[in-house]
Parts: structure tokens; sequence; C-alpha cells
């Protein structure tokens, strides 16, 4: 097994034995969806319609929620400095990292969607779609989050500040995701729209790894 | 024969010059103990030899290897003052993926070496049911199967007691006896034969 195998299951691990920092973001995601009906309408004419919306933010939320889980711990503990000095390439055990984070938010939100898809009756071919940008655009949200999670690693009392390096980048995955799923309600083509999620997972897949690294050797001086 | 070559090295951390222009070599089978007050700079001489500071000015070559060389890289061991033990996973997994960074996993030997330390029984025991001690001798276990010609070592006998700093201070000699070179800050008095002294 290599070493970038390794992190990654080492990540997993860590997270299997602490499940409250794996099952908080997760918690946030379903109470907050299940919340709206209550506040808006329960008619299913309103809440299909802006159901796509409504799990979007969700999702994107909790993902943010969890991003400072990616770093920080093994800044604070010498980890990431061990990891820094050795001669495997600090980029890809950084992508290991990313990847365990993906794991761990982005496949439990896919997978929980369709069942909140139901609870805001959305129909089948939609729910269908919400999955498919939620499998294209998580892993974006873990790679765009883990450089402002890195940029902030040795930062004590962070408050605010990851969610406003983050959240304006999250904005154009926000926009055509949940713009995919409303148009395929509508019978429309939703192919520009997964193409331009997908170009942004290329773009986030081939940078974010080595601007991370280059934060943490900063943050690590 | 390993050379570690230091020339003209400066460091600044803030406003703050803590050395400059300076210049060692240190050559295999040589202690060198790098001693000064704190906030002296030598915690941050040894993350520049590490490769993980940048200095302000200066060279750093193990031979004909850059500081920041893949080659360089391979042959450094270094030992900083947090000990990079998640408290979630046991001690032979900790130490496991931390010596997997540098290539040598083999949980056999492994747990050979945390029995050499002192820590039989512990194997298989969460890192945040250790006292500061042991969880130093987790870290310091590696040495025993490290392959690196250069220990850096940022004060390894902290929180060590007697019979802990002995075994440490064996394990320099030896590793320098066989070649090795070995460089470390302590504020201790140390008893190791033959050690050069640098002091910031």
């Amino acid at each position: 097994m290599n070493i970038y195998t390794q992190t990654l299951k080492r990540d997993l691990r860590i997270a299997i034995r602490n499940p409250s920092s794996v099952m908080n973001p997760l918690l946030f995601f379903v109470i907050s969806v299940s919340l709206f009906p209550l506040a808006i309408s329960p008619e299913p004419s309103t809440l299909s319609q802006i159901a796509a919306g409504i799990i979007w933010v969700a999702s994107m939320l909790s993902v943010l929620l969890s991003l400072n889980t990616i770093f920080h711990n093994d800044f604070e503990n010498g980890v990431l400095e061990q990891m820094a000095i050795s001669h495997h390439s600090l980029p890809l055990l950084i992508l290991s990292k990313i990847i365990s984070h993906w794991i761990l938010t982005g496949i439990p939100i896919i997978l929980l969607s369709p069942l909140l898809g139901v609870f805001l009756f959305l129909d089948s071919k939609a729910t269908l779609v919400l999955m498919t940008t939620l499998l294209l655009a998580t892993p974006s949200l873990s790679l765009i989050g883990s450089i402002g999670a890195s940029l902030i690693v040795s930062i004590k009392n962070t408050g605010m500040l990851l969610s406003l390096l983050v959240l304006p980048l999250y904005i154009p995955i926000l926009i055509f995701a949940s713009s995919a799923v409303s148009q395929s309600q509508f019978g429309l083509d939703i192919t520009g729209q997964l193409y331009f999620l997908a170009a942004i997972l290329v773009i986030s897949f081939m940078t974010a790894p080595y601007v991370s690294a280059a934060a943490i050797k900063i943050s690590l001086e | 024969m390993s050379k570690l070559i230091v020339k003209d090295l400066c460091c600044q951390r803030g406003y703050n010059q803590l050395f400059s222009d300076l210049s060692f070599e240190v050559s295999s089978s040589n202690i060198l103990r790098i001693t000064g007050p704190n906030g002296s700079g030598k915690t941050s001489l040894l993350k520049i030899l590490a490769g993980l500071n940048a200095s302000e000015n200066g060279t750093v070559y193990l031979n004909d290897f850059n500081v920041n060389s893949y080659e360089y890289q391979q042959h450094v061991f270094y030992l900083g003052h947090s000990q990079a033990l998640s408290s979630e996973l046991s001690v032979i997994e900790n130490l496991e993926f931390l010596m997997s960074l540098k290539d040598t996993v083999d949980r056999k030997i492994l747990t050979e070496s945390l029995v050499k330390i002192g820590l039989q029984g512990y194997r298989d025991e969460y890192c945040s049911k250790l006292s500061a001690g042991q969880k130093r001798r987790v870290i310091l276990a590696g040495l025993f199967i490290s392959n690196a010609k250069v220990w850096l070592l940022d004060e390894p006998f902290t929180a060590l007691d007697s019979e802990g700093i002995r075994i440490v201070e064996k394990l320099i000699k030896e590793h320098c006896d066989a070649g090795g070179i070995c460089l470390f800050t302590t504020h201790q008095d140390s008893a190791l034969d033959n050690q050069m002294v640098l002091a910031l």
C-alpha cells in the first residue's frame, strides 16, 4: 500500500473513531432541510419548486462546517509538519486528505439527497439530476474548501473567516447546480450546466492540492 | 562519507535577527549540540536544516544535495517539539504511519522498536491514554528504524525520565558510530562523548 492510500485510510480511521466530527455536519444538513417545509409551506407545488435550492444550500453549508477537520488536528499535533518534510509529494498527500473528506461528507450527502428529495416532493427525474449535480460538484466543494482551510490553519479563533474565503468561490457551483435541477423539472436541456460543473471539478482537481500545499508550507513557517 | 554543509545562513523572525552569517560543517560520525538561550534561534535553525523554514540568506547542502532536493529530504529525520501523534490512533498505528512517510514500515520491526524504547505492552494503546514522556518515546522509537543519515532532534530529552534519556543518548551514539550525523538542541546536560557545540 502506498503512502497516499495509507493517508486516506488513516484519515478515515480517525473519523470513524471520532464520529461526532462526521455526524454533526450531516445532522445539520438533514435538520436544516427538514425545517423548510415547516417554515415556508407544506404545499407540494411550492416545495418542489425550491427543493433543489434548499438541498444545495444546505449541503454547501454542511460541507463548510466540516472543512476545519481536514487539516486542523494534523496541524496542531505536528503530523502536517512530518508530511511537509517527507520526500513524498505534499500536494498528493493533501489530495488524499481531501478525498477522505469527500468520502466522509460528500458521499453521505449524495446518498441522503433522494430521501430529502422525497421529503420536498421532488420528482424522480429531478432527484436523479440532483444526485448527478451533487456527484459532480461535492468533490469541488471539498477541493476548493481545502484552499480556505489550509490558508487559515495556523490562525486561532478564525470565526467567519473561512466562510468569507470559501463561500464566494462556491457561488458559481450553487448557481449552475440548482439551475440544472430546476431546468430539468421543466424538461429543458441541462448539459451546459453539467459541463460547467465538470469543468470546475477538473480545474479544482488540478489546482487545489498545489495551492493548499503552498498555503500549508507558509503556515508551518 | 556524508557531510552537512551550512554556509552564511541568516534567519529573521518578525523584526528580530536570530542569527546571521552562520557557517559550519558536520561530517559523518559527528554530533553537534546546539545551545543557546530561549529565542536564540535553535528551533528555527533545525527547521531550516529540515527544509521546513526558508532562510533569509545562505545555503544548506548534504554532500551535493540542496536542502529542497528529494535526495536531501530522503536522508533527514526531523523531530520537532510536537509529537506528531493522533490521539484517535493507537501507538503502533501512529508509528506505522509516521515511518511509512519515511518508507520504512515493518510491523514486526516497529513492535521491536517499541520494546527497545521501553513501551512494551503499549503497542495497541490509544495515544490519548499516554503520558507526555510516553508520547515522546513513541516518536523517538522511530529513530530505531530510521535509515536517515542526518538526525535533527529538537529537545529530544524533553519529558523523558533518566532511563529514557539514557536510551536516546545510546541511540544517538550508535547512529554516529555507524557513520550518521546528529544535530540536537537541549537545555539539559548531555553525557554524550565527543560532541561539538554550537552556541547561538
